[in-house]
């Protein structure tokens, strides 16, 4: 530590422990901690680790559900798909290592969350990213866009997991402090279902995996766990806290994980993340009571000379803990082997003890330098994982939120509303061809679509004709101007985005991404989030089973716009054919679905505020519109039980589907004509805000059948307008929009690889390659 | 009684799964062949599928060719029993020699997951023995390194011999001659990029991969047809494809 630059502090506070949660460790031991004990209980006590500002919060959500198997607190939450079948799922940031070093710090991020869902026993199937950075006319965010992507598709690709969806958002919000949250999702046979508890004492624990490095030493607290100043020297100083990720490895780890789980020989199993042998050993220890000795000699590692303090704290990637019996001890040695996976004993379980008369025993984690070498650190294991101070910061709603010079509805009419709609058409291809989406022949909808949807099958699965579907949305601008309202519409959207693939809504993991909790108006956007989505999921009967906060998201004392990134899992029970799909035919009638509720259309539904439209006229207040989540559920249950007929091979009323989300109806139908490739003619749709405006609880349906439609829609007081008719190479919409259909496509493929200076036209119009024959 | 493919498994392979899935749904027995195993007498056929052997690590294949299944693969093939390596697997088989040429980056010098339309330019191998010449079929590809390169002779060699026997439609990646999918001299082995297994269900877009799968299965109970019209020439026989007839 003499290298430190911030050598001159106490040490808690290098480490970036207060002086009051020194003080807390002083009590919790009963006399000052060591160098080692302290730098674990900074690691494990960081916010990124503690959920210390959040923890209070997070509270008033909802986790109680028919399907929920394992809530929030576990490695990831994991739900009954019935057949047999348990989904495990959760989400993630890698926002700061990807900031820094953006190849390998998304690259990670898939890693860590991967290792996740497999340490439940689950057989990881599939990955989504949503990625949010700033406009990428700055060389940086270019840098970062490419470096995120290319991490993504070389790790996700190369460990043989399909990545199947995202988000892509780009809004000077995010220019200092990109965010790159991932979400994996895995399935396994019911009774498979392990947890990461250390039980019994004599039981052993392996370490599974990678020799251990001084790379990612101080990720969670150094990194994670405080913002970026403005000048760039920050970051390079930051960059030795990186990990640097190896896929095969990974890939070797997941193959041997499931074996040792499926043959039964593990009797627990915890990843190594974020605080690496500190937090595994603790959490595992703790979680079932019980203490552990590990000998800091025992551990493999990558460079000679390094302290106890370095080895308890790396984020070495890819390595697992796994809790053995000694007499399970050599088969599991034997199945790691044939996997060329390193796996050492580095402890034992052993069992609570009293550290003084009168006091209830307690697991002690014990630090040995050799089995039977000097004690380097003795602290409780528990009270590195529980005992982390929780804090119930200062909140303050922030002033001013709604000034009139930026509401988007002071704005006069724009001249030309389709050049307005043709600079917001943008296909996210060139990121998504560079992923494996197909992997494990599940994808039915990939990247693109609405939501995901995947048939339930895998290896090792018994056999099943269901589907699940992810949706991941975020809408930061209307989070802005109202985080409750905002994160509750978000939950709506994903509603929305399920619906169109014919899915029920049965679970939410949540990614809260915000700015500096010492902020009071951070902290007051984040309890405002979470009392918005504890009211959605509640009144929509989703169960919330897993989420993470990631807060220190600003540059030089800016905050992001509040981000949380919400993915809602639902289930199909059977799918025998692919959804309808964004895409209309020559001739379908084209129709807007929206609750039938008279009171809808006088509560200002043609608000700009918030709106795509607005933002990119540089106005981002104004007013929501109002989402009624008793008329949304009516809408979007009228739309889904359509599409799940269609998706269980009934007749279908439908051609195609879409919700309208941001962008508006204008961008709804505009993508519908572009996927299709083919034109249409709207009329009484006029005016810029019947066009932008983004009031929830509306689909878009393309049908042959318009009459039935309406008929059945009526039943279910469900309004559907017809709006107009598919076909022709133009896409008009009568006195607003008539723009022409290849240019409209030309314009939604190249935005990005222009943006990034690359070719846009497709590879085979540049043959050149016959100069062999 | 059905035939038995071997589909081997080198450390980092991922595609052996949905191989599996595609050869069952057509009636086949499957067998899955480590890398460290050396025997596949009792198999009727071989397929090395996708993925990432060995970490892909110094350059796909480049270590994979030294696993010890290999020689029991070399062995295999020499005695004219099917072998087909789809894009991870057609990369060891350049790297181990048994087929010519090699794949380099694409040319954009990025992944590509996309769907192709590749079209059947001969009939004369494992791969393709069932599928009509010149029909297109989509299958979609998934690579980093699937740009085919090989020396002007070679190219003529495989040009003359009638052994490419998929093409691109539209070429994804800079391969060239569109070359998607090659066979050796007798026929026996077969190698391409594109991704059949991914094309067996309507539900996921397409079941062109299916006749592909078919010709190796009809292939591994009967000895090849030979002589079909696409062929241009029939003299290229070498001894070893005339001990196989």
């Amino acid at each position: 530590m003499t290298a430190d630059p911030r050598a001159h502090q106490p040490l808690h506070r290098a480490l970036g422990l207060t002086d009051d949660e020194y003080g807390r460790v002083v009590e919790i031991l009963g006399r000052e901690p060591n160098h080692l004990e302290l730098a674990m209980y900074a690691v494990m006590w960081s916010e990124h680790c503690s959920y210390k500002s959040s923890r209070i919060h997070l509270r008033r959500l909802p986790t109680e559900g028919d399907r929920v198997l394992v809530g929030p607190g576990e490695n990831a939450g994991v739900i009954d798909a019935g057949d047999g079948i348990a989904v495990a799922i959760r989400i993630e940031s890698h926002n700061h290592p990807s900031a820094i070093e953006p190849y390998q710090g998304a690259a990670t991020g898939v890693g860590g969350i991967l290792r996740d869902i497999f340490t439940m026993g689950a057989r990881p199937l599939a990955l989504m990213d949503p990625l949010f950075f700033g406009p990428l006319d700055d060389a940086r965010q270019r840098w970062l866009f490419e470096g995120v992507v290319s991490g993504i598709s070389g790790y996700g690709n190369s460990v043989g997991v399909p990545t199947v969806g995202g988000e892509l958002t780009f809004d000077p919000s995010y220019a200092g402090n990109p965010l790159v949250n991932v979400l994996c999702l895995g399935a396994l046979p019911v009774e498979r279902l392990v947890l990461g508890t250390a039980t019994g004492e004599g039981n052993l624990a392996v370490l599974l995996g990678s020799s251990t490095g001084r790379d990612g030493i101080g990720g969670v607290s150094v990194l994670a766990s405080a913002g970026f100043e403005s000048d760039d020297t920050s970051e390079d100083a930051k960059r030795p806290s990186v990990q640097v990720g190896d896929p095969f490895e990974e890939k070797r780890l997941i193959e041997a994980c499931l074996e040792l789980i499926n043959s039964g020989l593990v009797v627990g199993v915890q990843d190594l993340g974020g605080a690496g042998l500190a937090c595994a050993t603790s959490e595992t220890a703790g979680r079932g009571g019980m203490g552990m000795d590990v000998d800091v000699r025992a551990v493999a590692l990558r460079e000679p000379g390094m302290e106890p303090w370095e080895i308890m704290t790396s984020e070495s990637q890819e390595r697992m803990l796994a809790i053995v019996t000694p007499q399970n001890w050599p088969r599991v040695r034997e199945i790691c082997t044939r996997w060329e996976v390193r796996a050492t004993v580095i402890g034992n379980v052993t069992s609570p003890t009293g550290s003084s008369p009168g006091e209830p025993p307690t697991g002690r984690l014990r630090i040995l330098d050799g089995f039977d070498g000097p004690v380097l650190a003795d602290v409780p294991a528990a009270s590195l994982a529980d005992d982390a101070p929780l804090y119930r910061r200062p909140m303050n709603a922030p002033n001013n939120t709604h000034p009139p010079d930026d509401d988007p509805d002071n704005l006069p009419a724009p001249p030309d509303c389709g050049k307005d709609l043709s600079a917001m058409l943008s296909d996210s291809e060139w990121v998504y061809r560079q992923y494996d989406h197909q992997l494990f022949l599940n994808t039915v909808v990939g990247p693109g679509g609405d939501a995901a949807l995947l048939r339930l099958r895998g290896p090792g699965l018994p056999p099943s004709d269901r589907a699940i579907a992810v949706s991941t949305d975020s809408n930061p601008r209307w989070c802005t101007i109202d985080p409750r309202a905002g994160t509750a519409m978000t939950v709506a959207e994903g509603l929305s985005n399920l619906a169109c693939v014919g899915a029920t809504g049965h679970a939410v993991v949540n990614c809260l991404n915000f700015g500096n909790p010492e902020h009071p108006e951070v902290m007051w956007q984040l309890s405002e989030c979470v009392d918005g989505l504890a009211d959605a999921c509640t009144k929509t009967s989703l169960a919330v089973v897993g989420g993470n906060v990631s807060f220190y998201n600003e540059s030089g004392g800016v905050d992001i716009s509040p981000t949380p990134v919400i993915a809602v899992l639902g289930l199909v029970d059977v799918l025998r054919r692919p959804p309808p799909g964004v895409s209309w035919h020559d001739g379908d009638s084209i129709v807007l679905l929206s609750p039938a509720d008279p009171s809808n259309a006088t509560r200002g539904d043609s608000s700009l505020g918030g709106t795509l439209w607005g933002a990119r006229h540089e106005k981002r207040y104004g007013t929501l519109p109002q989402l009624d989540l008793g008329a949304h559920l009516r809408v979007v249950n009228f739309v889904r039980n359509l599409v799940t007929a269609a998706v269980a091979g009934d007749d279908t009323l439908l051609s195609g589907v879409h919700d309208v989300s941001s962008g508006g109806l204008a961008l709804a139908l505009a993508e519908f004509a572009v996927r299709s490739d083919v034109g249409c003619t709207i009329s009484g749709v006029t005016g810029h805000r019947q066009l932008f405006n983004e009031s929830p609880s509306r689909f878009v349906v393309a049908t042959p059948h318009f009459d039935d439609l309406a008929n059945l829609a009526h039943t279910h007081r469900v309004s559907a307008r017809l709006l107009g008719t598919a076909g022709g190479p133009r896409f008009v919409i009568d006195g607003s929009v008539d723009l022409d259909l290849v240019e409209m496509k030309a314009a939604s493929k190249t935005r990005i690889p222009a943006s990034l200076g690359l070719p846009t036209e497709p590879l085979y119009d540049q043959r050149g390659t016959r100069d062999f024959s | 009684m059905p035939p038995t493919v071997g589909v081997v498994v080198f450390p980092g392979t991922n595609c052996e799964y949905d191989v599996t899935v595609a050869l069952k749904s057509i009636g086949a027995d499957v067998e899955l062949v480590w890398h460290g195993d050396c025997d596949l007498d009792a198999l009727d056929a071989v397929v090395l599928p996708g993925g990432f052997a060995h970490g892909d690590y110094l350059r796909p294949g480049a270590i994979a060719r030294f696993s010890p299944i290999m020689d029991a693969v070399r062995e295999f093939a020499d005695r004219g029993s099917p072998v087909v390596g789809i894009c991870n697997g057609f990369q060891v088989l350049t790297e181990a020699g048994l087929l010519p040429g090699a794949l380099q980056k694409n040319k954009r010098l990025k992944f590509v997951c996309a769907p192709t339309t590749v079209k059947v330019c001969s009939t004369d191998s494992v791969l393709t023995c069932a599928a009509g010449s010149g029909r297109e079929l989509a299958i979609p590809v998934n690579h980093f390194s699937g740009s085919y390169v090989c020396d002007g002779a070679t190219l003529k060699e495989l040009q003359s011999e009638d052994r490419v026997v998929l093409r691109y439609v539209e070429n994804p990646n800079g391969s060239i001659d569109d070359i998607a999918g090659v066979c050796n001299e007798t026929r026996n082995v077969v190698g391409l990029m594109p991704h059949p297994e991914r094309a067996m269900s309507a539900l996921l877009g397409s079941c062109d991969g299916e006749v592909l799968f078919r010709s190796l299965l009809d292939a591994a109970v009967q000895p090849l047809k030979r002589g079909t019209p696409a062929r241009a020439s029939t003299d290229a026989l070498t001894p070893m494809s005339r001990q196989v007839l």
